[in-house]
């Protein structure tokens, strides 16, 4: 059942680099990871690929493979035609360390804006209590496992280095939904997502969600119901009003 | 290709791989935009052909959705009891109420998808570079305006529930008798219906039903309506496309109704 299939991988570093062809025997139920170890073994051992569990919950082998950006591991060979060129890059929207392996520090850079979790000062480890139907919206966020092939997509930092200072990215944003969303979480997170993290720069256009390896729901469940409490808070004048004659329950 | 990691002191500093196409995507990926873009044109084409034509909105007792409320006191006699604009508006009396449709669509979060995919390209489709060479988004005007989708949710509930009122009417007969149904009431009442699902799916109204709450626990009659929007949410996208082309089916029936193009046939 085996085959030849060809191959193109971006091979450099942060200076320059190339698309490389590669022909390559494949065998049946083979991934792209697969195959690339192959290509590392037999033509080209000097090929950096970062990759741990191989079973789509490390997040390391995020690449772009014919310019989606997806798992490597989990990307089935046999959702390609046997006659048609498979192109393997690097994720886009972060420096390349080599060949595919890239930095992504920004991440945890920007991870590390967003406060710990905060919970009422008379608690104490041990001692936390909260229903199931409160903190089940967070637990959708957990499923992620820092592939940040959401924040690679997400055009805002992906075509706009610029952007890179004043956005966080999906995955950091879902973080600080995630503690908003808490039922024991006591910081508001809002104007953090909107000032610190560039909510506001995002434009809805799902492609976070459209990549997510996970397929947590990011733009429906955390990106929109964020924008929806900064708006509360900030854009929407009745609701102010609301807050400031005490209408208005203090759970929200 | 450079072999700078043998000696980490004299490592280049990192960029993004320089890949010098747009996109590498192999798929048709352009086909969504072309397609959203052609539907979009044509119903602005069309809407903006019968708002201002100012005619065939009204056939006894069938009512156009574009003209509904008819407000102004150049609206044709039987299509409203209420009309608060006096003569001096000289223009079209659906132009007094498409700003509120037209805003609640605008500023959807579904709507905002596709428009800034298909007509700004920014971007056109996952993976594929948008031409723009400067991005702010919605964090300054005039996108930061989407941020009032809220008020347009509501305006758009009070039409919604007009509408349903215009498909309840449509159960009569040309000469107003009760207990008739003709095609005229199952297209009111399919559109009525669609825009119902379109609104009670919208983000905003998830927001408002329990969206913003912290504890669900504390509030099960909002957790209760919370849950069954989430359920609707999914498809607001779908009940996005299928509500617009029926609003201009529907408005499309009524227009050949009363030009006498067709005779609405009644089943009863």
């Amino acid at each position: 059942m085996g085959y030849s299939a060809n191959f193109r991988i971006w091979r450099g570093d942060a200076g320059e680099g190339e698309l490389v062809n590669y022909t390559v025997a494949v065998n049946e139920g083979e991934v792209v990871l697969d195959v690339l170890h192959r290509v590392q073994a037999e033509q080209a051992n000097d090929l950096a690929i970062r990759w741990n569990c191989k079973a789509g919950k490390c997040g390391s082998c995020s690449a772009e493979v014919n310019g989606k950006p997806r798992l490597m591991c989990m990307t089935r060979m046999n959702t390609f035609e046997e006659e048609e060129t498979i192109t393997v890059t690097p994720i886009r929207a972060f420096p390349v360390i080599r060949d595919l392996v890239t930095d992504v520090s920004f991440n945890y850079e920007k991870a590390r804006e967003v406060p710990s979790f905060t919970p009422p000062e008379n608690l104490k480890p041990g001692e936390y209590r909260m229903e199931q139907i409160d903190v089940e919206r967070s637990q959708e966020f957990r499923k992620c496992i820092e592939c940040f092939l959401c924040t690679n997509t997400c055009h805002v930092v992906r075509d706009h280095d610029e952007n890179k200072p004043v956005f966080a990215g999906p995955r950091v944003l879902m973080r600080a939904a995630e503690l908003d969303m808490h039922p024991l979480d006591t910081l508001d997170r809002k104007q953090l997502a909107q000032e610190d993290l560039g909510l506001g720069y995002c434009n809805i256009t799902k492609c976070c969600s459209e990549v997510c390896p996970e397929h947590i729901k990011i733009t429906d469940n955390a990106l929109i119901p964020m924008k929806e409490r900064v708006a509360d808070q900030k854009y929407d004048p009745l609701r102010w009003l609301g807050s400031k004659i005490r209408v208005r329950s203090h759970d929200e | 290709m450079s072999s700078s990691l043998d000696t980490p002191s004299a490592a280049p500093i990192p960029t993004k791989a320089k890949i010098g196409v747009r996109t590498l995507r192999t798929d048709r990926w352009w086909l969504m935009p072309a397609v959203t873009v052609a539907v979009l044109l044509s119903f602005i084409a069309y809407s903006t052909w019968r708002a201002f034509e100012n005619a065939y909105y009204f056939s006894e007792p069938l009512i156009s959705p574009f003209y509904s409320p008819c407000l102004a006191t150049s609206c044709v006699e039987g299509s409203s009891q209420w009309m608060p604009i006096g003569s001096w508006w000289i223009l079209s009396p659906a132009l007094l109420i498409l700003a509120f449709p037209l805003g609640f669509r605008l500023t959807c979060y579904y709507y905002r998808k596709a428009y800034f995919r298909s007509f700004w390209m920014s971007p056109p489709a996952c993976g594929v570079s948008e031409p723009h060479t400067k991005y702010t988004g919605e964090s300054r005007f005039p996108l930061i305006l989407n941020n009032s989708h809220r008020y347009f949710f509501y305006a758009g509930l009070v039409f919604n529930v007009l509408l349903t009122y215009d498909a309840i009417i449509a159960f009569r007969n040309a000469e107003g008798a009760w207990g008739h149904m003709s095609i005229g009431t199952l297209v009111l009442l399919l559109n009525a219906t669609f825009l119902w699902l379109y609104s009670l799916s919208c983000h905003s109204c998830r927001h408002a039903m329990g969206g913003r709450l912290k504890h669900f626990s504390k509030h099960p009659v909002r957790y209760k309506g919370w849950t069954f929007v989430s359920k609707l949410n999914p498809y607001h996208p779908r009940f996005a496309w299928i509500s617009l082309i029926g609003v201009a089916l529907a408005d499309l029936y009524v227009r050949q109704v009363a030009s006498g193009a067709i005779t609405n046939f009644y089943f009863f």
